[in-house]
């Protein structure tokens, strides 16, 4: 079920209204049973390796907390233990629960591979070739996030840092909650659990609050993304070179930002709406000064995972920890970095992989890590610079950093649109040879498949959601402040918000609003 | 304790270690340099911190950090 078909509306709206009339006992039975149906509209295949999921993780995590409850009930029942052999008892445990975590992690993430290899690429395949197959539409849905957010658990209770849960029922819901499922945030077990788990009476303002934000969803998704969809595909094409492919990256930009964060705010709308908060995944990204503080900003929930279990994991591995002592023996200042310069290259890996099994992932990732290293060791550089100018206070140098890590980051993003390395390395290259602002008046654009009112459009769109965004930079929330306002005002600007989606959304006769990006991933 | 205090000094010479609070949740410390630290503290105390003590609450100021290396001591 696409969170943009009518389909998902009217289900979301009959779920709304029977969560609130039953009891408050009853209501994670019917998030589960709607996350189960939701999930089914996916199709039957989908439905196994959801089930996998739950099922290996679920006994996974309770083999190890079992295992870790027997080891703390033998100590405590043997005080006279000496430390050796308590020391010797405690390793005894971790190995067989190291052992349990690897072996749940390697099945999980091999399901994964698999998908990945012999699925997805297909699909990307298909997709480009316009075939569409039965085979390529059963596709797992959301699973690299359901799966991060399961693998999460089982390490968290590896950890000792939350119980093993013992309800299945329960878990369950914690793995498939279905606003959540398509393309996350990635919730952490202790938060979203507690939540999951009580229940909510009906709260007007709320239920509001979500319900708004889902409508700003729906508008950045259909208003926005989908309408310059057709420019981005048109730009990849190999004559669009020069200017032409810093317009690509540039509509590249608002595409991705309208329909990833458009799908979230419909996500964490629904799910407020029914008295669940999800944790927030964007935090105005295109307003960072810095590569590093661009990554605090975007896929947050996706950074966090990757830092709490691969960074720090990877971090204090033995192997780094034996590499630290080698780089400190011959290099003094560099040395000292290099074991946190080595978990990135493998935290940045990992995260190119995980968005696609082609080099222009890999590279993708080794790019971002490069970008941040560098910056890392001009450090001190930037301090003597900036102790001898001071600019740090001055506004245009503010907006200097901002549109500096902008159009970087946007040079690196558009290494998703091209699976060949090559295409890609020929446009950055063609920036700098074949660079013709001509493109801008010659028609090109008006070639791409966008009306002149399309561009009208998305210009007034953008100009709404940069007001937006520096209304939350300042304030935090448009909704509270809304919240303020006359009613007859607030209503008036809503409406014209539904009107704004109803009338200038990207639909038309055989249109089939097409899938978010991040559900590829 | 002055150890880990040159230590911590060493990477942001303008903050004072001795009394601050939020190292971590004030965005003073980022991953980088928890790992540099934990790095160090390696070499120093020959203690291996594990990835589940990398915590807010164990970082957020220097004697947080000092106890969670005297109970890896006494481990």
């Amino acid at each position: 079920m696409n969170l943009i078909s009518i389909r998902f509306v009217i289900f979301s709206a009959v779920l709304l209204v029977l969560y609130y009339r039953i009891s408050q006992k009853w209501q994670r039975i019917v998030l589960l049973a709607a996350s189960f149906c939701f999930y089914l509209c996916a199709g039957t295949e989908s439905l196994f390796f959801i089930l996998f999921t739950i099922l290996t993780t679920y006994f996974c995590a309770r083999c190890i907390g079992r295992n870790q409850a027997r080891l703390n009930r033998f100590l405590s029942g043997h005080p006279a233990l000496t430390r050796e052999d308590k020391r010797c008892r405690r390793d005894k445990t971790r190995r067989q629960n190291r052992l349990l975590l690897a072996l749940c992690l390697t099945a999980n993430f091999g399901l994964l591979f698999f998908c990945k290899a012999c699925l997805i690429q297909p699909l990307h395949q298909a997709l480009s070739d316009g075939r569409l197959s039965f085979l390529t539409l059963a596709l797992p849905l959301g699973i690299s996030f359901f799966l991060f957010q399961s693998a999460g658990y089982v390490i968290d209770v590896y950890r000792g840092t939350v119980p093993a849960e013992r309800n299945p029922c329960k878990y369950a819901l914690f793995v498939c909650y279905f606003p959540q499922l398509i393309q996350g945030p990635i919730s952490r077990f202790s938060p979203l659990s507690e939540q999951l788990f009580r229940g909510h009476p009906f709260d007007g303002k709320e239920v509001s609050f979500g319900l708004q934000r889902m409508l700003w969803g729906y508008f950045k998704k259909l208003v926005v993304a989908d309408r310059i969809a057709p420019a981005v595909a048109a730009l990849r094409q190999s004559e669009y070179t020069g200017a032409a492919f810093g317009a690509l990256t540039l509509f590249y930009a608002i595409q991705i930002y309208g329909d990833f964060t458009g799908g979230i705010d419909i996500a964490l709308g629904l799910s407020q709406a029914l008295g669940i908060r999800l944790p927030e995944n964007f935090r105005r990204p295109f307003f960072s000064k810095s590569t590093a503080e661009y990554w605090r900003r975007w896929h947050i929930t996706l950074g966090q995972w990757m830092k709490d279990d691969i960074f720090f994991p990877v971090s204090v591995s033995a192997g780094v920890r034996k590499l630290s002592r080698i780089s400190r023996s011959h290099w003094n200042g560099f040395g000292k970095r290099l074991p946190v310069y080595a978990a990135s290259i493998v935290t940045w890996l990992a995260t190119g992989i995980w968005h696609g099994l082609t080099p222009n992932f890999v590279l993708w990732g080794m790019l971002n890590c490069l970008v941040i290293v560098v910056s890392e060791e001009l450090t001190p550089l930037y301090r003597r610079f900036h102790s001898r100018f001071a600019l740090k206070d001055k506004p245009w140098y503010g907006l200097f950093e901002i549109i500096r890590t902008f159009l970087l980051m946007n040079l690196i993003r558009a290494c998703d649109l091209f699976p060949h390395v090559g295409d890609y390395w020929s446009r950055v290259c063609s920036l700098f040879t074949g660079f013709h602002l001509r493109v801008f008046w010659d028609g090109t654009l008006m070639g791409l498949g966008l009306t002149g009112l399309d561009y009208l459009i998305l210009a007034g769109s953008a100009a709404l959601m940069l007001a937006v965004s520096l209304i939350q930079e300042k304030t935090g929330s448009v909704r509270k402040l809304l919240w303020r306002w006359p009613a007859p005002v607030r209503r008036g600007l809503l409406f014209l918000l539904g009107l704004a989606v109803l009338l200038m959304g990207h639909y038309g006769i055989g249109y089939q609003a097409s899938s978010f990006l991040y559900n590829q991933f | 304790m002055d150890n880990l205090l040159a230590i911590l000094s060493g990477l942001h010479p303008d903050v004072d270690f001795e009394t601050a609070n939020d190292l971590i949740d004030g965005g003073i410390l980022d991953s980088f340099d928890l790992v540099t630290i934990v790095s160090e503290i390696d070499e120093q105390f020959g203690v291996a911190i594990p990835a589940e003590a990398l915590t807010p609450e164990n970082f957020n100021s220097a004697h947080a950090l000092y106890a969670l290396v005297e109970r890896l001591l006494d481990e």
